[in-house]
Formats: C-alpha cells, structure tokens, sequence
C-alpha cells in the first residue's frame, strides 16, 4: 500500500523542474515518497482537515439515509478516500475541471457543490442536482466545473479527454482531472485516450484512485501489472505513486502534474494509493477482504486522523477547536438531509423534459 | 437526548432481517465508523456501522431476534454527558420518532422499497430481497406489476412425461443448474465474466460453480467487456462454448462490436466454415432506482440482428431449459435474463435434462378475447392484467413469446386469428421496438381477422430516471395494460 511507493524511492525531494524532466523519459517516475517531506500551512492543514470531514460525515449520513430507505439504487461511498479528492483540489487553479465515475460524492463537495443539492439528488427530490432523475451516480454542475458523475467504469477517461482536447483547442489555459478506479484501468478505451492525450499533448491529469478493489477483485486479481502509476509508459506519459492517504503528498503531487499539463506538456498520470472502507456500494457484504485489513487501514492510515493528530500535537488547534469543528460540519450535513428528505419529488410532468433541447 | 440506532435496509426492497451479532456491549464507547452489530438477511451480512458518537447506553434488540423489520430501533447511543437516567424517556421518544421516519416518504408516491415490489435494487450481492419478502397479498394490494411472479397456469411442455415432479426453484437457482448440468456434461463449455468465480456472481447467479468446476472454467475476467468477448468470440470459433456473464446487459454495450460484427455475422462471412457457439447472458432491463445508464432493455437491439438467437424467458423452468438449449446451440445465443426475476420461485420439472426448445412461444393463459403478447418481466405485468381483466368479463390469452429471435409467428398469429386483437408488453422503448415487430407481422399474416389496431404498452420514451415516482411512470404498469385491452375490446 502507501508504504510501499515509500520503499520503492529512497526519500529525497523532487523540484518541479525536475519531474518535469522526467516527462521525456520513457520510463515513468514515482516520486510519491519525496512527499512525505512536504508541510502544510496552519490555515492548509484546517482547510483540509474541514474539508476531508465534511466528505466523512455526509457519506456516514448518506449510507444511514440509505439504510432508512430514503435513497435507493446503488450509493457508493467515498469514506477513507477523502485525502485524494481534498489534496487535488487544492492543486487546482478555479475553472479547471473534474470528471469522475460513480463514487462521486465526495469529488462533488470537494469542487464546492451545495450539500443540500446533492443530498436531495440522493433522495431522487426535485431541487437535486439534476432534478432528482440522475441519482448518485449521475451529477453535474456546469457553475462548478464538475462533469459528472458517470455510470459506465472507464467512460470518463474518454470524456475527460475530451473536455481537454477542448480546453486546448480554445487556448484557455485549463486543466482537466479525469478521476478513475484501479478496475477501470483495465478498459481499453483508457489506453485509446491515453494514446490521443499524449499525441495531440492535452492538458489532462489522470487520476487513478487505487482503493485495492474494483468490487470484488483486488488490483492483483484483475491487473497483469499493478503498478499503475506505469500504466502510460507505452505512451510516454510520466505517472508517480502517491500516498493518497496523506493530503500533504497528494497536494505536493497534483501541483507538479496539473503544472506539466497546463505548460502544455501533455498528460500526467498519478496513482494515488487509498482504500475504500465501507462495501463497492451499499449491499457488498465484502466477504473478498477480512476485517482486520480494513481495521489496520482504518487505524494506521486513516487520512482524517492523521491530520487531526497534527494539528493537536503542533498546536494549530485544540480538541475542543475540533470538537467545533466537527460540530459545524454535523448541522450541515443534518441540514442537507433534513433538506433531502422534506423536498418534494419532481413534478410528474418533469417525465418529459430535458430529453432533447 | 439518547440517540436510536434504527435497523438499516440492505436495498430499498428489504423489509426486515436478523441481528446476528452485538459486536459493542452496553456502555461501551462508541465514535462514528465503529462497526457496532452485524445484520443477516438469506443473501447476505452487513455491518452497522455508528453514525454518531458516545456511549452505547442500551441494546434493544437483543443479538439473535429473527425479522427486525428495517428502522426499528434496535439501539440507544448516549450522547456527551448524558447518562443511563436519559435512557426511559430516550425509549419513548425514539419510539415516536421512529413513526416519524415511517411516514417520512410522501404516503401517495412511496418510494420503490414498498411499492416498487420485485425490484431489488443494488449491485453487489444480496440483490434480492425483493422477490423473496414480499407477500403476493402486499404485492396485489400495490399493483405492481414487478411482484410476486403470477403462476401461468400453463399446460406442462408437451415433453415432461405425466406426473413428473416438480421442484420449486429460483429464477437464480435454475440458472445456476443449467449451467452446472451443461459444464458437467461438456468439456468445453466455460464461464466467464466480472465477478463470476470468488465473489460466486455479482447478482449470485454462479454461486458455487468455481467450487465445483474450478479456476479454469470458471473465470473471473478484469472489467474489460469489449476485450472478454472478443476472446471468447475467438475461443468459440476455435471450438470452445463459452458463457459470457456480463454483469449486466448495459454493461455488454461495449461489447457490441464483437457480439454483432464477430459473433453473428462470421458463419454467414465465412460460408458455413466457422460457427461461433457462445452464450452471452446476464441481467438485461430495469432494474430499481439505478437510473438511466444502468437501466435499459435490449431486446429490439439484439432481436434485429440476423445470425444471432435471442432468448428471453419468464419461469425459472424455461430459464433452465432454454439455458441448457442455449449452451448447446451451434450459434451465437444472447440470453436475457433480468435482476427483479432472480429472486422468484416457480415449479421446475425435475428431469435429468430438460430442455426447453428455442423458437417455440408458449400459450401462458389461454383465453378467447384478446391476446396479450410478453416476454421476460413483461410477463409479470400481462399476467397481472389478465386476471385483472377476467373480474371483468374479458378473457384475454396471454403468449410467453420466451424467444425474441427467431419469433414464433405462427402461435401468435394462430391466437390472433382467435381474439381478433391484440396488446404487446415491453420495457424497452416503443420505436422500433419488438412490439412494434410484432405488429408488423399480425398486419402483414392477419390483417382481415383483426378488428382493432394492435397495441403496444412500453417503456415511455425517455432515459430511466433516478426518482422513484418518476421511474414508476417510465415504466409500463398493470393499469396500462388492462386500460389497452379493454380499449382493443371496445370497453373503456
Ligand atoms: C462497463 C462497466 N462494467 C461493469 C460495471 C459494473 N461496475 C461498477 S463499479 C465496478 C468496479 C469498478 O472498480 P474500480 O474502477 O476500482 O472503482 P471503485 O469502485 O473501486 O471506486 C464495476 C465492475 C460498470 N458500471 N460499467
Ligand atoms: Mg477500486
């Protein structure tokens, strides 16, 4: 896991000329463990830490929902992965844009959507997100730069792709993330993208989020190689493992491959090595891992804890700060779903619309 | 005030199960995450997990009870300086809250966990609550046409001797022995597909066949559906007989490409020299609350292509012996099955091979009045409508068409000849549906004995939508089809 990209390079810090250096080579990089050096501001460690809980304790609020059977369908949660979509947004310049597939919720917060919105798109009601007809796995807002919200595993590879070949063509200077899973890489069209990417030099990050599984099936069972940060190699496209449980190193990483594509170097790939806690969606008992891997993950890498125990040891906040903290975010998750579940469903005539312009 | 942990539903279709396990003990410390208790329902265990924090003051459910229905409080959790003492008006209050939750969704326009009936809803296991908690009685008193399955009173097949013995099975148990009898039977015949082998299927369709037949006939395949048909396209036209699982049917669009341009049309390219002897099946169709890219049926798309054979069956004994016939075709078989039939139990002839005949419609209900086409889950709302339509004087003749290529004309066109009208039921969309073929050929074979337009009930011609009282009206329901009936029989 984490540990593991922290073996593999002895720790010595990488400047961003450097790994830009490393693009022309043919054999990717992985400059994850130089990372592990990077620190954050005061006002960057409570950003995050705010920011990585409010993704926690919406999903925790999203899955009770679910329980109660106030949100149907599939509803696939994002806790434990919250560093990865934190720390790269916070690489990011406003007006770049996200795609993902349907472990969305927590990219949606992330680009600043409204928690009520979303929420209310959960609960299928008319002021969601897309007016209670695309559910979890299909969001979008144009106003925030996120993209959706995808249902088919690899189609955003394509239409990330896209959204970057645009950005190219209008000559605006944007970069687009396009977020996928370690099961997705094995599509054929994420290497079809990753061709056109590299050749026609698009300003595209690939995000590769490694939770371990795609359902049932651990990255060993389905990937022939499982270093997937090398997966561009027969492109030429530089990719780095990260520890995509420290917000720190995802950050660090995504500042140095959104600074290559937007300098019109091309695309970048980076693997963020994380972990799903909970089942692939609301019904997966998870008999294909044991408890004690999930709890090891929980209690040793856990990315919200590790910024918590920071901020107390150097001082930048109090338990009692936290405490705040965490209460401020509970009112606003109890507000959205409060919100979600009160909001009447679409008018029945809403059956008919948006099918074309 | 205390907390309530109230019993969490698996999918939206389940009604109750049973705490298995108390993994705290009153007064333990609990923080949001902790796995507090285990839930079981006959598919599947869950963890509950604690949404909030602090001390677990008191069980209510003691670990064992059997059918705790969902949003029971089945715990209290004691926030931050409360103690026991909060606990005997905490029981109170959580009891008048949890009627509060109850009545949360909008009573007309219930979500899909009571009404939507047979629809289970969630991928990964367990998806099939649905089929098996609810009582044909709930079921009837909803309407829904997704329900408890209505039991054809069909004549047996002709080929079951007199006084076989039928054994009740599961759409999903039925599939799963058709597969097992045909790879015990033939060498060649694998399965392969995402999640088929250790995770035993993602809707449990293959469970126990890698136990059985092994890592190399049983064969979890990385998520790459364009990829795995095309090899086993390629390993069908060396001779093997694949079984292709997709997860499910939306999922083989990218797929499409090996499935038309290579299986179907490689016999005919190669003069007769290369027949490509390979099943691909999986859920086709709606299934609950998934939206519009998870939801869709194929049976028009797959039905129009010459070289395929596409089977689409309602009753778990044609599910297992049209599989069986399936794997043992010459040609490329695509076998749509669907997620809310899984779980339905229906008499199965015990025989050490049945097989169902492909190409061969089967009178379901016989009637004089009017004849209601179906196939698949559309069964359930044609079956629903005739006995609905009986109360009131109109027999209607109800035809499992079972496959959708080649059509069997002539059953249909023998029926019509009889009632003079006819109503076809699909989920998929009206234009350029199978309905629509359907009509095409009674105008072409029977126009004269007609005596109103034929007329199809579908899927409304929109993507699914996500919100439950949206999607019930996308899809086509019981009223519609006794409303046609009775609008061809000139009785609205
Ligand atoms: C083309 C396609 N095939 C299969 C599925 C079913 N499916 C949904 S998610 C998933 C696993 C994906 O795993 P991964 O890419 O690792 O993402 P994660 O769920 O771990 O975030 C599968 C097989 C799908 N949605 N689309
Ligand atoms: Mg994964």
């Amino acid at each position: 896991m984490a540990a593991t990209a922290a073996k593999k390079q002895p720790p010595k810090r990488e400047s961003a000329s450097e790994a830009a250096k490393s693009t022309s080579s043919a054999q990717p990089e992985a400059h994850g463990a130089a990372d592990a050096a990077v620190t954050f501001s005061k006002e960057e460690e409570l950003h995050a830490h705010r920011e990585m809980l409010l993704i926690r304790r919406f999903e925790e609020k999203a899955g009770q929902l679910y329980g109660m059977g106030l949100i149907g369908g599939f509803c696939h949660l994002y806790i434990g992965q919250e560093a990865v979509v934190i720390g790269m947004q916070m690489a990011l310049t406003p007006g770049d844009q996200v795609i993902t597939g349907y472990r969305d919720h927590g990219h949606m917060l992330a680009c600043e959507m409204d928690p009520k919105g979303v929420m209310a798109e959960l609960t299928g009601r008319r002021s969601g997100y897309s007016k209670g007809k695309g559910g979890s796995m299909h969001m979008f807002s144009v106003e925030k730069h996120f993209y959706g919200g995808h249902g088919i595993v690899g189609a955003q590879v394509s239409l990330g792709t896209g959204l970057a070949f645009a950005n190219k063509y209008r000559k605006n200077g944007k970069v687009t993330l396009a977020y996928f899973g370690d099961g997705a890489t094995n599509q054929g069209q994420v290497y079809e993208s990753f061709n056109m990417a590299k050749l026609w030099k698009l300003p595209i990050v690939y995000v590769i989020e490694n939770n371990k599984y795609g359902m049932g099936t651990s990255v060993e069972r389905a990937s022939s190689t499982t270093n997937l940060s090398h997966r561009g190699a027969s492109f030429d496209i530089p990719g780095e493992q990260v520890d995509g449980m420290d917000v720190r190193a995802v950050k660090a990483a995504g500042e140095r491959a959104v600074r290559h594509a937007r300098e019109g170097n091309g695309p970048y790939i980076l693997e963020m090595i994380t972990y799903r806690y909970r089942g692939h969606s609301m019904s997966d008992p998870a008999k294909y891992r044991s408890k004690e891997e999930v709890q090891k993950m929980r209690e040793t890498h856990d990315p919200i804890e590790q910024i918590r125990k920071r901020l107390i040891e150097e001082g930048h906040a109090s338990e009692d700060d936290l405490k705040a903290v965490d209460k401020e975010v509970r009112d606003i998750v109890n507000a959205a779903a409060e919100f979600a579940s009160s909001d009447p469903e679409p008018d029945p005539s809403e059956l008919w619309t948006d099918v074309l312009r | 005030m205390p907390i309530e942990v109230l019993m969490p539903a698996l999918s939206p279709t389940m009604e109750a199960g049973k705490l298995a396990k108390w993994l705290k003990k009153e007064g333990d410390a609990v923080k949001s995450g902790d796995v507090i208790a285990e839930i079981e329902t006959d598919k599947a265990t869950m963890e509950v997990e604690s949404v909030d924090e602090g001390t677990l003051g008191k069980i209510l459910i003691e670990e064992g009870a059997e059918d705790v229905r969902v949003n029971t409080p089945i715990a209290l959790i004691l926030g931050e300086g409360e103690d026991a003492g909060a606990l005997s008006d905490g029981a109170a209050q959580a009891g008048a809250k949890q009627q509060k939750t109850d009545a949360e969704p909008p009573a007309d326009e219930p979500t899909s966990g009571g009404e939507a009936a047979a629809k289970s809803a969630v991928e990964g296991a367990a998806k099939d609550e649905a089929g098996g908690k609810q009582s044909p009685q709930e079921a009837k008193a909803t309407g829904s046409a997704a329900a408890a399955p209505p039991q054809p009173e069909a004549l047996p097949e002709p080929d079951v001797p007199e006084g076989t013995e039928m054994v009740s099975l599961t759409v999903r148990e039925a599939l799963r022995d058709a597969m097992a009898e045909e790879m015990r039977a033939d060498e060649r015949v694998f399965l392969m597909g995402e999640e088929v082998a250790e995770y035993q299927g993602a809707y449990k369709v293959s469970q126990g066949l890698l136990d059985e037949f092994g890592p190399e006939r049983v064969i979890d395949t990385p998520i790459t559906e364009h990829g795995f048909a095309g090899v086993g396209v390629g390993a069908a036209l060396a001779g093997l007989k694949p079984i292709v699982e997709f997860m499910t049917f939306n999922f083989a669009m990218q797929a499409m490409d090996q499935i038309i341009n290579s299986a179907a049309k490689t016999n005919y390219m190669s003069g007769g020299q290369m027949s490509c002897s390979i099943v691909f099946r999986g859920p086709n169709g709606a299934a609950a609350r998934v939206a519009a890219q998870h939801s869709q049926d194929y049976s028009a798309w797959y039905s129009s292509v010459p070289g395929l054979i596409v089977v689409a069956p309602y009753t778990a004994a044609d599910f297992k012996g049209l599989l069986k016939a399936a794997i043992r075709d010459e040609n490329p078989v695509v076998f749509l099955e669907n997620e809310i039939l899984y779980g339905q139990s229906s008499p199965v002839p015990k025989l050490d091979d049945y097989v169902v005949p492909i190409g061969k419609a089967k009178i379901a209900r016989p009637g004089k009045d009017v004849t209601i086409v179906a196939w698949s889950i559309g069964m359930t709302y044609a079956l629903k409508a005739a006995e609905e339509l009986a109360k009131e004087g109109i027999e209607a003749e109800v035809i499992d068409l079972r496959t959708l290529r080649p059509m069997d004309t002539d059953t249909i066109i023998a029926s019509v000849k009889k009632t003079g009208r006819c109503v076809t039921v699909e989920e998929g969309w009206a234009q350029s549906g199978v309905g629509a073929e359907i009509a095409a050929r009674i105008m072409e074979r029977a126009f004269d004995w007609l005596d109103a337009p034929v007329t199809r009930v579908s899927g409304k011609d929109v993507p699914m939508p996500y919100a439950a009282n949206l999607e019930k009206l996308a899809l086509p329901s019981v009223a519609e089809v006794v409303e046609a009936a009775k609008a061809v029989c000139y009785r609205s």
